[in-house]
């Protein structure tokens, strides 16, 4: 059995991890429906398995106060229960959509507890990329014969700057691990997190200009798999928005104050380092607000 | 070099084969001038010693004539014969000293510049550095020549680039050789009945480490009693003698020559040391030195290097040497390490710093006899048992251990936001929530939409797309690795990279001076100011200056480094408000 598969396993094997924005304040607020959106993400699922017959495909919902997985295509739990499915959906997604609908339900419960924080209706995008990030860890632990990996981020919900520091990490360890982050912005604001993530891991990031023909840009930009990157040209984006939100009151900033030991960003003068504890030198001057440490962070083309 | 001129009479060669016009030639200072003697040829020269590269000439000894080869800047060669050597060679020191004066000028006018001191060495590492790298070069002869920058500053935040050669030169200590002093085989004639010792100053230091009493020997013997080379015959007779392992011979010469009998001795000064040694040894459990340590009177088996057994008569047992004290010693003395780091190659300068030194360590380790009452409390208390004694309360220190929480935490920070109230909220999610659930509902029965997607809008999506791609491809060229600047001309790409570069510099150098305290920075800013200025208007000269199809990209390509410039200007300039205001405060307009 095992060569057999080996056999089968040709260069282009993908494992697709798909964080899906499931924010409903951002849901309730745009021209195209959630249903619509789905069958768009549906059937590009479909496609992507359609590829390869190795091919992988994990979805992860991203919500307001919480992420779970919704689906994993490697399970065998998902064949079967043709019944309750309707008329025109894949046997496959069953299970996935009964799986959101809890989701759903759960993440209600939870937001109905904070809903005193005041904060930008951002989903938990930091939050699934670690999932998905620690899915794809165990996929490499799990011999030399994996799928590669690649995460598609589908978003619509603004940045919320206060996850900065967390999906920065989460950045990071992809680009260690190399596995490239795509991602779809569908939102109206651009998202500085998605644009430096692409950026920095080596994905692709496309805003789609047409919602109704989402499916057409997913299946045109984002089946690709890594190895046909090589050969294929996707449409690279003009320049990134690196700016980075500081430590102190999470607003996003072009131009602040730098501890020199850690790093950290402050918009404003602080005595002390909040990440490290390290001090900071006197000021030389009678006025406050001209000090060392300052330093630019220039947008670059 | 004042008054420096040469006048001889030569013949000038434009190649090796040609005859030579006879002439006269007169160096100066800074200067070369050939005049042929017929005023007719027009074989007259006139070199800069600015612009000779290098000079040959022809060997004293050699049958050829005595000429001088000059090379200039441009390759050209020019050579001058002259009627004797001497002349030569007094023409070609002259050329040397001009030069080596040539090169000096240049460096001359910078160290000036600067008020400290510096070394020989670190000039001659910068200019090594210069050399090699251009970018460098280049840099240096923007700022440091048009006095933008002083020399000092500039290295100043090199440091990383001119310390690293001082490293290399730490050296490193040599310890001892792991080969024995009994391992020196001798070099033997075979006609004669001779054997040749090589004693090297390696060697005598390694005696005398290992064996004080030949060092103490030494010492005491030579010069009064007998010369050096006496002296190392003898002792070289005597490790003849142990080698042959003849006892009954080596007994016999032992009782004629006393000197003799001192080598063939057990060492007395060792058995001593180790002797003291083990009396400073706390019985209680420290292996340190034990009995083993006095190897020259330990039982071996008898067993000589070479692996046979001997027997030997009880009175001429200590004329013989086992391989297990030569072995001990050696290794002692050799992780003993170097201690001392005389290297003369005075054989008796070595011996008495031996001595000096063991007697030091030998003061030190002498008991007194407070040390001895130590000793003695010391035993008894190590040598109580725990079980038996009292508790012993110490004072606790309490564990500190940070809550991971706080970093986490923190980053969560105050949010400002314009608050809505949470009650609104609440019903705005809740609202929210039931129509995504609607919607999931809606896709279960449903199912996906049949057609999921229009002909005309997939057909849009296409062409926007291939768009898209097309004109990126257009403007970055086909490759994808190939970025815009390597489609630009080379000058314009190079004078691109180095605007990067010193405008890197000049920002550097700007941002570091705030906050201006004292009025060597605040002429410092001024300057870095008018030099960014400068290259902010080269900057725009150059975007204008490009063709048009490129225009854009150049100056996308610019716009950061006119942003980071602009940010400096406009820093300085509300700074200079914050400045003249506040000094419209002080009586004496000090700024």
């Amino acid at each position: 059995m095992p060569s057999v598969v080996s056999k089968q396993y040709s260069d282009d094997v993908s494992l697709l991890v798909l964080l899906l924005d499931t924010n409903p304040l951002f849901w309730s607020t745009t021209s195209i429906t959630f249903s619509q959106f789905l069958s768009h993400v549906l059937a590009f699922l479909n496609a992507v398995l359609g590829l390869n017959q190795l091919n992988q495909v994990v979805v992860i919902a991203t919500g307001y106060s919480s992420c779970d997985y919704i689906y994993d295509s490697s399970l065998t739990s998902n064949h079967g229960n043709l019944e309750s499915n309707g008329i025109g959906m894949p046997a496959l997604f069953g299970s996935l959509l009964k799986k959101l609908e809890d989701f759903v339900t759960k993440d209600e419960e939870l937001s109905k507890e904070e809903v005193s924080e005041d904060r930008i209706p951002s989903c938990l995008l930091s939050g699934s990329l670690s999932m998905a990030l620690c899915y794809i860890q165990r996929v490499f632990r799990s011999g030399h014969l994996h799928p590669q990996p690649r995460i598609l981020c589908l978003q619509g919900s603004p940045d919320g700057p206060e996850q900065y520091v967390a999906v920065m990490n989460s950045i990071f360890s992809a680009q260690r691990l190399m596995v490239p982050i795509d991602s779809c912005y569908i939102g109206v604001q651009n998202s500085a997190f998605l644009q430096q993530a692409s950026y920095i891991t080596g994905g692709v990031h496309h805003t789609p200009k047409q919602l109704d023909g989402l499916f057409q840009y997913l299946t045109t930009i984002f089946a690709t798999d890594l190895h046909s990157r090589g050969f294929v040209q996707l449409p690279k984006p003009i320049g990134v928005d690196f700016r980075a939100s500081c430590f102190c009151h999470k607003k996003t900033i072009d131009m602040g104050y730098i501890c020199s030991v850690c790093l950290s960003i402050f918009c404003e003068h602080h005595k002390k380092c909040s990440t490290c504890g390290s001090v900071f030198g006197q000021s030389k001057l009678d006025d406050a607000s001209s000090v060392s440490d300052k330093k630019r962070k220039a947008p670059s083309t | 070099m004042a008054g420096g001129q040469i006048e001889k009479l030569v013949k000038y060669k434009s190649t090796v084969k040609d005859p030579g016009t006879p002439g006269f030639l007169r160096i100066r200072e800074g200067m070369l001038l050939f005049v042929p003697n017929d005023p007719k040829s027009d074989s007259k020269l006139k070199v800069l010693t600015q612009n000779i590269k290098s000079q040959k000439y022809t060997k004293e000894g050699s049958n050829k004539p005595p000429w001088l080869n000059l090379t200039n800047k441009q390759a050209k060669s020019h050579i001058f014969e002259f009627e004797n050597y001497p002349d030569m060679h007094a023409c070609r020191d002259f050329i040397t000293k001009a030069l080596a004066k040539c090169e000096e000028e240049p460096n001359k006018s910078v160290v000036s510049t600067s008020s400290e001191q510096l070394s020989i060495k670190e000039l001659e590492l910068r200019f090594k550095l210069l050399r090699e790298n251009s970018e460098l070069q280049r840099l240096h002869k923007q700022f440091v020549e048009s006095k933008v920058l002083t020399e000092d500053e500039f290295w100043a935040t090199r440091k990383k680039l001119l310390g690293k050669d001082s490293i290399r030169k730490s050296k490193q200590q040599l310890g001892l050789k792991s080969m024995m002093v009994s391992g020196i085989k001798p070099s033997t004639d075979g006609r004669t009945n001779r054997v040749t010792f090589n004693l090297t100053p390696e060697i005598i230091f390694q005696i005398f480490a290992e064996k004080p009493a030949v060092r103490q020997a030494f010492i005491n013997y030579v010069p009064s009693k007998m010369t050096e080379k006496d002296f190392w015959t003898k002792y070289f007779r005597a490790e003849y003698l142990y080698s042959t392992k003849n006892t009954a011979v080596a007994a016999a010469e032992a009782a004629e020559d006393e000197e003799l009998a001192v080598f063939l001795k057990p060492d007395e000064i060792l058995a001593r040391e180790t002797r003291h040694k083990i009396r400073r040894v706390d019985p209680t459990l420290d292996m340190e030195a034990d009995q083993g340590d006095d190897y020259t009177h330990l039982m071996d088996h008898g067993i000589q290097r070479d692996g046979t057994m001997d027997v030997v008569e009880p009175q001429n047992d200590q004329f013989k040497r086992s391989l297990l004290q030569d072995l001990n010693r050696h290794a002692a003395v050799v992780l003993e390490g170097r201690s001392i780091d005389v290297e003369s190659e005075d054989t008796r300068i070595v011996a008495e710093a031996l001595t000096r030194v063991k007697q030091v360590s030998k003061a030190d380790g002498e008991t007194t006899k407070d040390a001895n009452q130590e000793r003695l409390e010391r035993m008894s208390r190590v040598a109580g048992m725990e079980d038996l004694q009292a508790p012993q309360n110490f004072p606790l220190a309490p564990l500190s251990i940070k809550d991971p929480r706080d970093y986490f935490e923190s980053q969560q920070g105050n949010v400002l936001n314009v608050p809505r109230g949470a009650k609104g909220l609440k019903r705005n999610v809740h609202e929210a929530y039931g129509l995504l659930k609607e919607s999931i509902l809606e896709i279960r029965a449903t199912g996906l939409s049949d057609p999921l997607i229009k002909p005309e809008v997939s057909f849009e999506v296409f062409s926007s797309l291939t768009r898209t791609i097309a004109t990126a491809k257009n403007i970055n060229g086909k490759n994808p690795r190939e970025s815009f600047l390597d489609r630009l001309p080379k000058s314009t790409k190079d004078e691109v990279l180095h605007h990067w570069t010193s405008i890197q510099e000049l920002l550097k150098h700007f941002w570091s001076s705030y906050p201006i305290t004292t009025t060597y920075l605040h002429t410092k800013v001024g300057k870095l100011k008018d030099a960014m200025s400068n290259t902010y208007s080269k900057l725009e000269a150059m975007k204008e200056s490009v063709q048009s199809d490129l225009r854009h990209q150049v100056s996308l390509l610019v716009r950061p480094m006119q942003q980071a410039l602009d940010a400096a200007f406009h820093h300085y300039e509300v700074d200079l408000q914050r400045r003249t205001a506040k000094s419209g405060e002080r009586p004496n307009g000090y700024v």
